[in-house]
C-alpha cells in the first residue's frame, strides 16, 4: 500500500461512486473504524528537544517504532509524553521520513550512526530516496572497507585445535604466521624470480660458435634450460596442488583469478611435454612459451603495490573501457582522413586505411616515429589536427584512474599505520580493562579498612575515612563478582600478586623448609616464605600503610591464618583451624603488614588457600557493620603481622 | 622468406593470445570464474533480523513485571540490540564485560540457551523478560527449576557429571588465571565430585530435578541466596 499517498484513500473510496452503476453484484461491506479517536498530536521528546505530529502521521508505518506499539514502551506517564534517549539531530530525518514519505540522509551525519538510529527505530535503509542513496551507498562501502582491514589483522590470532588442512591454508594466506610458511613464501617468491629471468637469458644472443652466427642461449645450452624450467614448474605444481588441497572452498579457489594466473604458468610446459616433436603445431607451441611470462604475476601474492594497481585498473574499469572506445573511434576517423588526404602522393606509406592506423596511433600518443610521414598539404593539416586532439582524448580518463588509486592507495597507507598504532591501542584497552578489575580489588581493600576502623576506632573518624562511596551500579557490579569468588572460593587478585605466588609456590615446592601449619597437603605456604616475601609485600600495602600506622593497639590482634581447606565444601567451618595456627605464626611471621582482628561469625562460602600476606576470608560481626564489598556476610581479610 | 615465415608465426602467436583472452572473457561473463578476489557481490543484504516485541499489556500479564519495570527493561535491552533480538555473539560480548579478568564465553553461552526457551538460536525480549520474571520474581521451586534447566545441558531431564564438569569449569573460567589461590586442573573435578556428594541422593550418578529441589530445599544457604537478587530492579 502506498502509505506516501494514505491521505488521499478517502478520495479515492468517495471516487468509487462512479462504480456503483455499472456494478451487478452488490457490494463487499465496509469496515468500521471502531476506535472513534479524534486524531491527536503526539509529543516525542528527543533528548529535551520536543516534536509533536499527528497520530496518523506515525500510523502510516506500522512495522516501525514509532509507528507500533512499541513506541508504548517508551512512554513517560507523567509528562504524557515518548521520550527517546537519542540523538535529537539524527531524528529529524527520521521524522521527516514519517512526513514526506522520503528517507533522507543527511551528509554531516556519520555513517555509522545514521545506521544504528534507523535500526533502532526499525526502518531499513533502502527506502532512502533517490537523492540520498547514492551518497550512502558510497559511504557505507567506504566505512566497510575500512573495517576490514581491521577485521584482518584478527586473522593473525592463532586458534586452537585447527586441522592440518586449515593450518596449510592459514600458511599460504599470512605467511608471517610460521616460520615454514615464510620459508615456503621466500622460496615460491625466488622460484618465480628465477624462473622470469630463465626466460629473458633464453633468448639473449650468447657468444658465438664456429658454425653459426650468434644463437640465443636457449638454444646453446638448452638441457640446461631444460633443467631450470622443470624445476620451476615442479615447485609451482606442488604449490598449486597444496594450495588446493588446503582451500577451504575447493570451487571458490579453482575460479580465482590467481588460481588461474597459476595453472597458465604452469600449463604450457606440460603442453610442451606432450606435444614435442610434432612440427605442424610448432608454432602453437612457440606462442604457449609467451604464456610463461605469465608468472610474473604470480608476483602479486607477495607485492602489496601490484595488488592495490590490479585492483585499481578494475575499479577503474569503465573509465578504461571508454577511453579504449573514444580512442578506437578517433583512430578509424582520423586514419580514413589521412589515407585519402595522402593518396595522392606519390611513393606515400599510407598504402591503405588498416596501415594508417599505425600512424594514427603513433601520432595521438605523440610517440611520432617518423617511419610514416604525410607529405601533401592537407595531409600535414590532417595530422596536426590529429595529434592535438589525441592529446585531449588521452588526458581526459586519467584523472579519474588517478583519483582512484590514490584513494586506495591511501586507504592502504591508513591501514598500515593503523596496524602500526594497533599494538599501542590494545595496550590501552589492556590497561583500561585491568583498571575494573582492580577497581573490585581495591573496593576490597578499602572495605576492609572500613571495617577495621569501624571496628577499632569508633564512629567519629568514620566519616573521614570511609572511603569515596562507590556508586551504586560498581557496587553492584562489585557484589556480582564477590558472589562470583564465593562460588568458585578463589579470590581475585591483581597481576602483581598473581605473580609472587606464583613464585612462592615454585621456591616453596622446591625448598620446602618448615612443617606446614595446617593439616591440610595442599598448597600450604608456610611461614618461612611469609618471611620471605616480608620486603616484596611493603610495596603493595602501601596504600594501607599510612592507615596502619594508627593502629598500633591493632597488634595484639594479630591474627595470621593459614589455612588450607578443600576448597568446594560449602558448610565447612574454619574457626578451629584458625585458633590452631595463630600462636604458632604469631612469633614467626614478622613483617611490615597490616593485621586486622577477625571476629568470626558462621556464614558461607568456601576455604581458600592462605598464606601469610592474604589471609583466608573470615567471618564478621553481623550486618551492622555494611561494606560495600559484600551484604551476604563474609569478606576477605588482609592479614599481616606489623 | 624468412620474413613471411615470422610472420606467419607472429600472427599465429597474436591470434592464440586473442583466442586465449577471449575465453577467458567468456568464461568470466558466464560466471564460471570470478575476478573479484573478495566476491562483493552487490549485498543484497536484507536487514538484520527485526523483531518487534508483543505489547505492553500482554508482557504485563505474562510476566510479574509491572508496566514501568518492563518499560526500564525494554529500553535497555533495545539499546544494546537495536533490531530488537539478541544473537550469541552479541550475548556473549555484553555478559564478557561483567567479568573483564577472566573469559565469560563459555557460561554466556550456557546463559544463552537456558534463555532461547524455543532453540530459535536468537533471544528475543519476550523470551528475556520470561527469563527475568522467573529468576527475579518467581517462586524458590521455579528458580531451582530454572537452574536446574541451566545444568541440564541437553534438556534431558538428568544432569550427569559430564554437564556438569562443564557447567563448572565454564564457571572458573570467569575467575580467569589471576586468582589467589592459584586455580588448578583438578579444581572443578574436586567441585563437581562435592557437587554430587551432596546431590545425588541414590547414587547412580546423575541428579534428577527431584533430588536437585529436594536437596537444595533442605540447604539453608541455597535458599537463603535464592533471595538475594530480589531487589535488581
Amino acid at each position: 500500500m502506498a502509505t506516501g499517498v494514505a491521505a488521499w484513500l478517502p478520495f479515492a473510496r468517495a471516487a468509487a461512486i462512479g462504480w456503483m452503476p455499472v456494478a451487478n453484484c452488490p457490494m463487499p461491506v465496509a469496515p468500521r473504524d471502531n476506535s472513534k479517536r479524534q486524531d491527536e498530536l503526539i509529543i516525542l521528546n528527543v533528548s529535551g528537544r520536543r516534536f509533536q505530529t499527528w497520530r496518523t502521521t506515525l500510523d502510516r508505518y506500522p512495522d516501525t517504532l514509532l509507528g507500533s506499539s512499541e513506541k508504548d514502551f517508551f512512554y513517560n506517564e507523567e509528562t504524557k509524553e515518548y521520550f527517546f534517549d537519542r540523538d535529537p539531530d539524527a531524528f529529524r530525518s527520521i521524522l521527516n521520513f514519517y512526513r514526506t514519505g522520503k528517507l533522507h540522509y543527511p551528509r554531516h551525519e556519520c555513517i555509522s550512526a545514521y545506521d544504528e538510529e534507523l535500526i533502532f527505530f526499525g526502518i531499513i535503509p533502502e527506502i532512502i530516496g533517490d537523492c540520498c542513496y547514492e551518497e550512502y551507498k558510497d559511504r557505507k562501502r567506504e566505512n566497510i572497507e575500512r573495517l576490514q582491514d581491521d577485521q584482518e589483522e584478527n586473522k593473525d590470532m592463532k586458534l586452537p585445535n585447527m586441522s592440518f588442512r586449515e593450518t596449510v591454508w592459514r600458511a599460504f594466506e599470512n605467511p608471517h604466521t610460521s616460520t615454514m610458511a615464510l620459508v615456503f613464501y621466500y622460496v615460491t617468491g625466488f622460484f618465480i624470480a628465477v624462473s622470469v629471468i630463465t626466460n629473458v637469458v633464453e633468448t639473449v644472443p650468447c657468444g658465438s660458435t664456429t658454425n653459426q652466427k650468434d644463437m640465443p642461449c636457449g638454444e646453446r645450452y638448452t638441457v640446461a634450460f631444460f633443467c631450470m624450467d622443470t624445476a620451476c614448474v615442479m615447485i609451482f605444481t606442488v604449490e598449486y596442488l597444496l594450495r588446493l588441497f588446503a582451500a577451504p572452498s575447493r570451487c571458490r579457489f579453482m575460479r580465482s583469478v590467481m588460481s588461474i594466473i597459476d595453472v597458465m604458468a604452469i600449463l604450457p610446459y606440460y603442453i610442451g611435454l606432450v606435444m614435442t616433436n610434432n612440427e605442424d603445431v610448432s608454432g602453437a607451441f612457440v606462442t604457449l612459451r609467451v604464456f610463461r611470462v605469465f608468472r610474473i604475476f604470480k608476483f602479486s601474492r607477495h607485492s602489496q603495490g601490484l595488488r592495490i594497481l590490479g585492483y585499481t585498473l578494475k575499479s577503474c574499469a569503465s573509465e578504461l573501457g571508454f577511453l579504449l572506445f573514444s580512442l578506437t573511434m578517433a583512430i578509424i576517423i582520423f586514419a580514413t582522413v589521412m589515407f585519402y588526404a595522402e593518396k595522392g602522393s606519390s611513393s606515400s606509406k599510407f598504402t591503405s586505411i588498416p596501415a594508417s592506423f599505425w600512424y594514427t596511433i603513433v601520432t595521438m600518443t605523440t610517440l611520432g616515429y617518423g617511419d610514416m610521414v604525410p607529405k601533401t598539404i592537407a595531409g600535414k593539416i590532417f595530422g596536426s589536427i590529429c595529434s592535438l586532439s589525441g592529446v585531449l582524448v588521452i588526458a581526459l580518463p586519467v584523472p579519474v584512474i588517478v583519483s582512484n588509486f590514490s584513494r586506495i592507495y591511501h586507504q592502504n597507507q591508513r591501514a598500515d599505520k593503523r596496524r602500526a598504532q594497533k599494538k599501542a591501542r590494545l595496550a590501552r584497552i589492556r590497561i583500561a580493562k585491568s583498571n575494573s578489575a582492580n577497581a573490585f580489588i581495591q573496593t576490597k581493600r578499602n572495605g576492609l579498612l572500613n571495617e577495621l576502623l569501624e571496628l577499632t576506632m569508633g564512629t567519629e573518624e568514620d566519616e573521614q575515612k570511609l572511603t569515596k562511596s562507590t556508586s551504586l551500579l560498581e557496587s553492584q557490579h562489585h557484589h556480582l563478582l564477590h558472589c562470583l569468588e564465593k562460588t568458585t572460593a578463589h579470590e581475585f587478585v591483581d597481576e602483581l600478586m598473581y605473580e609472587r605466588n606464583c613464585l612462592e609456590t615454585a621456591l616453596q615446592t622446591f625448598s620446602s623448609r618448615s612443617p606446614s601449619i595446617s593439616s591440610h597437603d595442599s598448597s600450604v605456604t608456610t611461614c618461612c616464605a611469609c618471611r620471605a616475601k616480608k620486603h616484596s609485600s611493603l610495596p603493595n600495602t602501601s596504600l594501607t600503610h599510612p592507615i596502619a600506622a594508627q593502629q598500633g593497639p591493632l597488634q595484639e590482634l594479630s591474627a595470621i591464618h593459614i589455612q588450607c581447606g578443600d576448597p568446594p565444601s560449602h558448610t565447612a567451618s574454619r574457626s578451629n583451624l584458625n585458633l590452631k595456627s595463630d600462636d604458632s605464626c604469631r612469633i614467626n611471621c614478622k613483617s611490615g603488614r597490616i593485621t586486622t582482628a577477625i571476629i568470626s561469625l558462621p556464614a558461607p562460602p568456601a576455604l581458600t588457600d592462605g598464606d601469610g600476606l592474604h589471609g583466608p576470608p573470615q567471618r564478621r560481626p553481623p550486618p551492622t557493620i555494611q561494606t560495600t564489598t559484600s551484604s551476604a556476610g563474609s569478606n576477605i581479610v588482609k592479614v599481616s603481622a606489623l | 622468406m624468412m620474413t613471411a615465415f615470422w610472420e606467419t608465426e607472429g600472427l599465429q602467436t597474436l591470434g592464440i593470445v586473442v583466442l586465449v583472452f577471449a575465453s577467458i572473457k567468456l568464461l568470466h561473463l558466464m560466471g564460471l570464474i570470478s575476478f573479484s578476489e573478495d566476491s562483493v557481490e552487490d549485498e543484497l543484504e536484507l536487514s538484520a533480523v527485526r523483531h518487534r516485541p508483543e505489547g505492553l499489556e500482554q508482557l504485563e500479564a505474562q510476566t510479574r513485571f509491572s508496566r514501568k519495570e518492563l518499560q526500564i527493561l525494554y529500553r535497555g535491552f533495545k539499546n544494546e540490540c537495536p533490531s530488537g533480538v539478541v544473537n550469541e555473539e552479541t550475548f556473549k560480548e555484553i555478559y564478557s564485560q561483567f567479568f573483564p579478568q577472566g573469559d565469560a564465553s563459555t557460561y554466556a553461552h550456557f546463559l544463552f540457551n537456558a534463555f532461547d526457551t524455543d532453540h530459535n538460536g536468537s533471544v528475543s525480549f519476550e523470551d528475556f523478560v520470561m527469563g527475568l520474571s522467573i529468576l527475579l520474581r518467581g517462586t524458590v521451586q521455579e528458580k531451582l527449576n530454572w537452574a536446574f534447566n541451566l545444568y541440564d545441558i541437553n534438556k534431558d531431564g538428568y544432569i550427569t557429571k559430564e554437564e556438569m564438569l562443564d557447567i563448572m569449569k565454564a564457571i572458573y573460567d570467569m575467575m580467569g588465571k589471576c586468582t589467589y589461590p592459584m586455580l588448578k586442573e583438578e579444581t572443578p573435578r574436586q567441585h563437581v565430585e562435592v557437587f554430587f556428594q551432596k546431590m545425588d541422593k541414590n547414587k547412580d550418578g546423575v541428579v534428577t530435578i527431584d533430588e536437585f529441589i529436594d536437596c537444595c530445599q533442605n540447604d539453608e544457604n541455597i535458599m537463603r541466596s535464592m533471595h538475594l537478587f530480589e531487589s535488581v530492579l
